[in-house]
């Protein structure tokens, strides 16, 4: 647990609170509005006989819809999320999962833009210099890291190397038990990266996975590649690997790590150290998303501020609704702080409770 | 509660990444244990890091490091060492062994002493193992033997060894390493992480370069990185755990052994004078290692040995961990031994095959409670036909089939088979296993399986699995 005292936010969380559920109204007018809404939550609202327009006051309101089905997201017509309100706009499709069977897929003209737009001003120039160019080393393909990395570079003044790993093909290699064919893949990778890195003096900030940093670094000093900042996500990170990069692989660089996904965006995380355990902590980019922790078993009860439960996630954004989606994660409840003065979550990993092993961290 | 930390190059390192071991009987936390991240692993094995682990290791001449790891013998059965930041003596460390194995400690205490015994011998272990190779060719690579140039090569610079945690006594097969000048990187098996880290601590008390000793423990997935990042492996564990390593020839695999007693044509009547080999081949250790008896293969009587080694080992029975007539030890984890007892239940609803010692248990389970412990006990079944699926199992206890065959069958069909106590005076029966491919170990006459001389190589040679002989020629003056 932190040892930070912790400073009076009621002042600063109420006002967050009202601006949470003041844009839940604005992003249930726009999605039930029949001018503006998608034919998914059109037709939900017709099937469920309730406006929610009408009903929903704000953020607890939301309780009314039940969890979101990650199901609805698999199979078409995908064009059945696209708001009306946003017809004719150019629309990029991105999905989650997708080893076996058919994929989750969102929609998105320019959320995550403007996901890694806020998310930008929350890096340390000092450490992602403005002018910087990026290496993006990690899936790409169909998922949304891929134009959202180089938007973030682009927005910063810089411009992005890219270098892709199928996760897909590396969690079928592992099903396979394919472990050398893994570790080759994995060198074919860092293999690509460091030709870049080393021909392009001015890519200093990093966007990798756990697992892809790791193995650059065994094979080259974050320092001699003159990588300042490293932003680091796509799979569960530990405390433990929290600790063993700041230690031993950072070498002076900042270390960013994000809790993100498609389907709600991108949270942001809060600096800890030891004296937190180098606990990773996160906050949600409120009011665009939510991230709340809940009973395992009891799904609608928010458990107490350092009790473990499941994720629970919330996407408010005139391109997305998605209310009550419970993730394939548990973590514990934190308590918000200045930066972010609502609830974060510390240590998310796996969800415990699935009767069969979530085959995670693989890339 | 105690902890026991990684140790990287010798120095401890406190994981934020811990597992709590239970003591067997409780069930409550009794040691928790750091546990190694896989990049932390992989960069500490980086094969720079792994030169240097045995470059500390070389600047020491092998009559040093023999002499040291003779010293490491004594401290490690009789002094007290660090284990984490508490002291530990071997009464300390028979009880902790035993309060997480189950393994009652007159057993470990056994199993200590035949680590002790391997290191405090391990010049004769290694005049063995190399056949007596003057071992200052070790120091400068190259020598000269009855006139023949001689040279010798490391395979590998470290020795990463996934450990199971079932019995102390296969950390013997590894413990002569250090003084092959080759480093040691150990993977303690989830319940029994004392050993490893109670002998590093003895050589290290011994003098040894701590540079030389990594102790990761870790899981399943980071075991496996040590294996192909080390130069040379050692893996112990079931066929499923074990096989993606069968033909990898860097890594050594100690499977299940399938060990047996034979009883050539010559001695068959004689059965009854060997009944004291079968049993003690079978039970002793609790049946524990790979060098326990999980069969009897005989070319008549089968029935009547049978029915004389399940009276004889239903005897057997559950006492309390500190008795010093304990010689059965209870499962860790209950479902294991339940796991198991099915496994033997569903076989034995195979037609021609019946656990003899049923009759001796009063009918009842062969899992048993005692004192918070759960056992199996001994089970001996007779099998009619070596087809049967019980004729050639293995498990972890006190369990073997009696087979009746034909004389000319043996030894093919006894399939691979880690250890047979021949028991035939019968020149002919005896040269067609001295010919057999699948027989490893070969113990003539009424010797026990599971008596091991140290000297002679345990599926494969150490001494050969660490060092390759080389070519050399040298210019003629």
């Amino acid at each position: 647990m932190s040892t930070t005292t912790i400073p009076d936010l009621t002042a600063a969380a109420a006002t967050a609170r009202e601006r949470l559920d003041a844009h839940v109204r604005e992003i249930v007018q726009w999605h039930f509005d029949p001018a503006t809404g998608c034919d998914f939550w059109l037709d939900w609202a017709k099937q469920a006989g309730w406006d929610p327009r009408q009903e929903v006051k704000g953020y607890a309101d939301l309780e009314r819809f039940g969890n979101f089905q990650d199901e609805w997201l698999r199979g078409g017509p995908v064009r059945k999320w696209v708001p009306k309100g946003y017809a004719g706009k150019p629309v990029s499709l991105f999905e989650t999962g997708g080893s076996t069977g058919v994929p989750k897929a969102r929609i998105n003209i320019d959320d995550f833009r403007t996901d890694y737009e806020n998310f930008s001003a929350t890096l340390p120039d000092q450490f992602f210099p403005k002018g910087a160019d990026w290496m993006h080393i990690g899936p790409s393909g169909p998922r949304r890291l891929r134009l959202a990395i180089e938007h973030l570079a682009q927005h910063r003044g810089g411009i992005c190397f890219m270098v892709d790993l199928d996760p897909r093909w590396v969690i079928k290699l592992i099903k396979w038990g394919e472990i050398e064919m893994v570790e080759k893949y994995k060198k074919h990778v860092i293999d690509q990266a460091l030709v870049l890195m080393k021909a392009h003096p001015n890519i200093q900030c990093l966007f990798t996975t756990p697992k892809l940093l790791e193995a650059l670094c065994e094979r080259a000093s974050l320092k001699q590649l003159g990588i300042k900042g490293v932003f680091c996500g796509g799979t569960e990170m530990t405390p433990q690997f929290h600790r063993f990069a700041q230690e031993e692989l950072m070498e002076g660089a900042y270390f960013a790590p994000t809790y993100g996904n498609t389907l709600m965006g991108l949270a942001t995380h809060r600096e800890t150290g030891p004296d937190e355990g180098y606990a990773i902590v996160y906050y949600p980019p409120a009011p665009r998303a939510m991230i709340e922790v809940v009973d395992k078993e009891q799904t609608d009860r928010v458990v107490g501020y350092g009790e473990t439960g499941r994720v629970r996630l919330t996407t408010l954004t005139r391109e997305f609704f998605m209310p009550r989606f419970l993730e394939r994660d548990e973590a514990e409840r934190e308590r918000p702080c200045e930066r972010y003065p609502w609830d974060g979550v510390r240590n998310v990993r796996p969800f415990s409770g699935f009767a069969t092993t979530v085959v995670e961290g693989v890339y | 509660m105690l902890h026991l930390p990684i140790l990287r190059f010798g120095q401890p390192y406190r994981s934020l990444d811990v597992a709590t071991v239970p003591d067997f009987r409780t069930r409550k936390p009794y040691v928790s244990v750091s546990q190694a991240n896989g990049g932390l692993v992989r960069r500490d094995l980086l094969p720079q890091n792994q030169a240097q682990m045995r470059k500390a290791l070389d600047a020491l001449p092998v009559a040093e490091l023999i002499a040291r790891t003779k010293k490491a013998a004594e401290l490690f059965a009789h002094e007290t060492l660090p284990v984490g930041d508490q002291a530990q003596t071997p009464a300390d460390y028979v009880r902790q062994v035993s309060a997480t194995t189950g393994l009652p400690h007159v057993m470990v205490r056994r199993n200590l002493e035949k680590i002790r015994g391997v290191m405090e011998n391990v010049d004769v272990v290694l005049a063995g193992l190399t056949r007596g190779l003057p071992l200052e060719i070790l120091d400068s690579g190259a020598g000269e033997i009855a006139g023949h140039a001689m040279g010798f090569a490391p395979r590998g610079d470290a020795l990463g060894v996934v450990l199971p945690s079932n019995s102390p006594g296969v950390h013997a097969l590894w413990a002569p390493t250090i003084a092959l000048k080759t480093a040691l990187v150990l993977k303690p098996g989830s319940a029994e992480p004392w050993s490893p880290y109670r002998i590093i601590q003895a050589f290290l008390a011994a003098g040894m370069p701590s540079e030389a000793f990594g102790y990761y423990p870790t899981d399943h997935a980071s075991a496996g990185e040590i294996l192909r990042r080390c130069g040379r492996g050692m893996v112990f564990g079931d066929v499923s755990s074990t096989k993606r390593w069968a033909k990898d020839p860097r890594v050594e695999v100690h499977g299940p052994g399938y060990s047996k007693v034979v009883i050539g044509p010559d001695q068959a009547d004689d059965w009854e004078r060997y009944l004291d080999v079968m049993a003690s081949s079978i039970a002793e250790n609790s049946g524990r290692s790979c060098v326990n008896a999980s069969g009897v293969w005989v070319t008549k009587h089968g029935r009547a040995i049978a029915e004389a080694l399940g009276e004889r080992l239903a005897r057997v029975v559950p006492r309390a961990s500190e008795d010093p007539e304990a010689d059965l030890a209870p499962f860790a984890d209950p479902r294991i031994a339940e796991r198991i007892s099915a496994m033997v239940d569903q076989g034995l609803r195979e037609p021609g095959a019946e656990d003899v010692t049923m009759k001796h248990r009063g009918g009842r389970s062969r899992v048993a409670e005692f004192d918070g412990g759960t056992y199996l006990l001994p089970t001996i079944v007779h099998c009619d036909s070596p087809e049967h699926p019980l004729a050639n199992r293995e498990f972890l206890f006190p369990f073997a089939s009696v087979v009746e065959v034909p004389e000319e069958s043996m030894p093919e069909i006894l399939g691979p088979t880690l250890a047979v106590a021949l028991i035939s005076d019968d020149e002919a029966f005896r040269r067609r296993f001295f010919a057999s491919h699948d027989v490893h170990r070969l113990n003539l006459g009424p010797v026990p399986t599971q008596r091991v001389a140290w000297d002679q190589p345990h599926e494969g040679n150490l001494f050969e699995h660490l060092w390759a002989r080389r070519a050399l020629q040298r210019a003629t003056a």
